[in-house]
C-alpha cells in the first residue's frame, strides 16, 4: 500500500508546488545575475586586500580587456586559436565519422580498429604534444594534429556507438518495405546516429579547445595561450586573466552553439 | 492449390548456452488467399518466428516457406509487416513514414503524396499528417504503422501482436478498423496475438500453437460471418468459440473434446 501511495503523494506535491510558489518564484536569470554580482564583489575585495598575491581586480582586467580589444590584439589571438581548433576539428570529424560508421556496420572493421581506438582513447591529447613537436616541428602542424586527435577520438567512438545502438526493429521495418542495405544505412542508420554524433562532437570540441590552449602554452607564435605565456614572462597579470576569461567565454559560446544545433537536429527524440 | 502462404515442414532451433531451443518443430500450415488467420499460443511457441519466416526476416533451418508458390528468400514490399513496437522512424513525420516505402518503390513525388494521403485518411490520421511520432499516442502510432504498410498495397499483411501494447478500448477500436479496411480491400492476413478474444473476433481460422517444441496444437474454424459486429462479440456462439480457443491455449495437457462438445 505504502509503495503505491508514495509516488501519488509525490506527484501531488509536485503538481501543487508551482501553484503555491508562483508569486514568490524568482526567475533563474535573476539568480544568475545576483550570483555574478556577488562574485564580482568577492573578486574586487579579494584583489583590494591582496589576499591572493598580485591578483588584479575586475577594474584592471576590464581596462586591459578594453585596450586589447582596441588594438585588435584580443581578436587576433582568439582568431589564431580558433582557426587551429576549427581546422583540427573539421579534419578530425571528417575522418572519424566514416571510420566510426565503418566500425559499427562491419564487425571485421570493428575487430581490426577497436584495439587502437580503445588504447589511444585513454591517452590525453596533451600527452601527444611532445612527440608531435619532435616529429612535426614547432609550426602549425603539431598543434592542428593534436586537436585532430582530440576531436577524432570523441567522434569516432560516438559514431560507432550510434550505429551499434540503432533499433533493430527500425532496420527490419525498412527491410520489409524493400530497402537495400545501402538505403538502410543512409535512411535509417545515419539519421538514428545523429544524436550520438552530436554528443561526441560536443565532447570533442571541448577537448579540442582545452588542447589548443595547452599546445600554444607549450610554444606558438600566436594564439590566446601564447599571449598568456608571454604575459607571464613580463609579469603582466591583467593580460593573463583576460586570457583566462577569453578562453572561458569562447568555450562556452562554442558549447552553446553545438547544443543549439543538437536541439534543432534531434528534436524528434522521444525522451528528452 | 490456392494457398497464398505455405509453410512446409519448417524447423528452427536456437543455440542457448548449454542447450538447444526448438522454436519450431516440423510445422506445416497453408493460408489461403484473402484469408484472415490469427495465431495464438503460449510464449516460446514460435508464433513470431513463424511469422518472421513469412516476412523473410527469419530463415528456417529446415523446410520451406512459399508465398504465391515462390520460395521466400528475403523481405519484400508485397508482404507488409506491422510490429508490436510500431517501428516508426522517429525523425520522420506521419507523412514521411507513410511515404518511406513509396519512395523505395520509385514513385513520383506527386503519386507518393496521393497514395500517402489515401492511406493516412484510411486510418483517420489526416489531421496529424505532419506530426512527429513522439507527439502521437500508442494507438495513433500503430495506425500510422498500418498506413505505412497499406500505402505500398501489399497482398499479404503480417502482424506481430500489433495491438498488444494498447489499452483495451483502443484495441477494440483498432480491431474493428482493421476488419473494416480488410473487408474493403481483401488481403491475406496473418495476425499473431496472445489475446484469445482478439484471435476469435478477427479470424476465419485460429491457429493454436504449443511450446517446447514449438508446433501447431489445434486449428479452430470460426464459423461466424463477416462483417463481425459487437452483437456477435457478445453472442453465445462467440463465447463457445472463445472457450474452445481458451481451453486449447491454456489447458493443452487436458483432453480437448470436453469443452468443444
Amino acid at each position: 500500500m505504502a509503495v503505491i501511495t508514495a509516488p501519488e503523494n509525490e506527484k501531488a506535491t509536485a503538481k501543487s508546488a508551482p501553484v503555491r510558489g508562483r508569486k514568490r518564484r524568482v526567475r533563474p536569470i535573476v539568480l544568475n545575475l545576483i550570483a555574478l554580482a556577488i562574485g564580482m564583489v568577492i573578486w574586487n575585495v579579494g584583489a583590494a586586500l591582496a589576499m591572493i598575491g598580485d591578483l588584479p581586480g575586475p577594474g584592471d582586467v576590464a581596462s586591459r580587456t578594453g585596450e586589447m580589444i582596441g588594438d585588435g590584439q584580443l581578436f587576433e589571438n582568439a582568431w589564431a586559436s580558433l582557426q587551429r581548433v576549427f581546422l583540427g576539428f573539421l579534419i578530425g570529424n571528417a575522418v572519424a565519422i566514416p571510420i566510426g560508421f565503418l566500425m559499427g556496420w562491419y564487425p571485421v572493421a570493428r575487430g581490426l580498429l577497436e584495439p587502437y581506438i580503445q588504447f589511444f582513447r585513454t591517452i590525453p591529447p596533451l600527452a601527444i604534444i611532445p612527440l608531435a613537436i619532435v616529429l612535426m616541428g614547432i609550426g602549425e602542424t603539431p598543434k592542428v594534429f593534436v586537436i585532430f586527435i582530440a576531436a577524432f577520438m570523441a567522434t569516432v567512438v560516438a559514431a560507432f556507438q550510434g550505429v551499434t545502438n540503432v533499433d533493430r526493429t527500425l532496420v527490419n521495418a525498412a527491410r520489409v518495405l524493400g530497402a537495400s542495405d545501402g538505403v538502410i544505412f543512409l535512411k535509417v542508420v545515419m539519421p538514428a546516429s545523429v544524436p550520438f554524433l552530436l554528443v561526441g562532437m560536443r565532447i570533442g570540441l571541448g577537448s579540442a579547445w582545452a588542447t589548443v590552449v595547452a599546445a600554444e602554452i607549450m610554444g606558438a607564435e600566436s594564439g590566446v595561450g601564447q599571449s598568456m605565456m608571454q604575459a607571464q614572462t613580463y609579469y603582466d597579470m591583467p593580460t593573463i586573466v583576460v586570457g583566462v576569461i577569453t578562453i572561458g567565454v569562447i568555450g562556452l559560446v562554442m558549447d552553446r552553439l553545438l547544443l543549439l544545433a543538437e536541439r534543432r537536429l534531434t528534436g524528434w527524440q522521444e525522451t528528452r | 492449390m490456392n494457398s497464398k502462404i505455405s509453410f512446409q515442414n519448417v524447423t528452427k532451433t536456437f543455440d542457448l548456452k548449454d542447450s538447444v531451443f526448438t522454436a519450431l518443430d516440423d510445422v506445416s500450415l497453408e493460408i489461403e488467399d484473402q484469408e484472415f488467420v490469427t495465431v495464438v499460443g503460449p510464449s516460446g511457441c514460435g508464433k513470431s518466428t513463424l511469422m518472421g519466416m513469412a516476412a523473410g526476416l527469419v530463415t528456417p533451418d529446415g523446410g520451406q516457406v512459399e508465398v504465391d508458390g515462390a520460395p521466400v528468400t528475403g523481405p519484400g514490399p508485397e508482404r507488409g509487416v506491422i510490429f508490436q513496437q510500431y517501428a516508426l522512424f522517429p525523425w520522420l513525420t506521419v507523412r514521411g513514414n507513410v511515404e518511406f516505402g513509396l519512395k523505395l518503390a520509385g514513385l513520383s513525388a506527386e503519386e507518393r503524396r496521393k497514395r500517402a494521403e489515401q492511406a493516412i485518411d484510411l486510418v483517420g490520421l489526416t489531421d496529424f499528417a505532419d506530426a512527429l511520432p513522439k507527439t502521437l499516442s500508442g494507438g495513433m502510432k500503430q495506425r500510422c504503422a498500418i498506413a505505412r504498410a497499406y500505402a505500398v498495397d501489399p497482398e499479404v499483411l503480417l502482424m506481430d501482436e500489433p495491438f498488444g501494447a494498447l489499452d483495451a478500448l483502443t484495441r477494440v477500436q483498432l480491431q474493428d478498423q482493421l476488419l473494416d479496411t480488410w473487408t474493403q480491400q481483401k488481403r491475406t492476413v496473418m495476425f499473431i496475438t496472445h489475446d484469445v478474444d482478439e484471435a476469435v473476433y478477427l479470424a476465419r481460422r485460429v491457429i493454436v500453437m504449443a511450446a517446447r517444441p514449438g508446433r501447431i496444437f489445434r486449428i479452430i474454424d470460426v464459423d461466424l460471418p463477416y462483417p463481425r459486429t459487437e452483437e456477435m462479440r457478445l453472442s453465445p456462439e462467440f463465447a463457445q468459440l472463445r472457450n474452445e480457443v481458451w481451453h486449447a491455449v491454456y489447458h493443452q495437457d487436458e483432453p480437448q473434446d470436453a469443452v468443444a462438445a
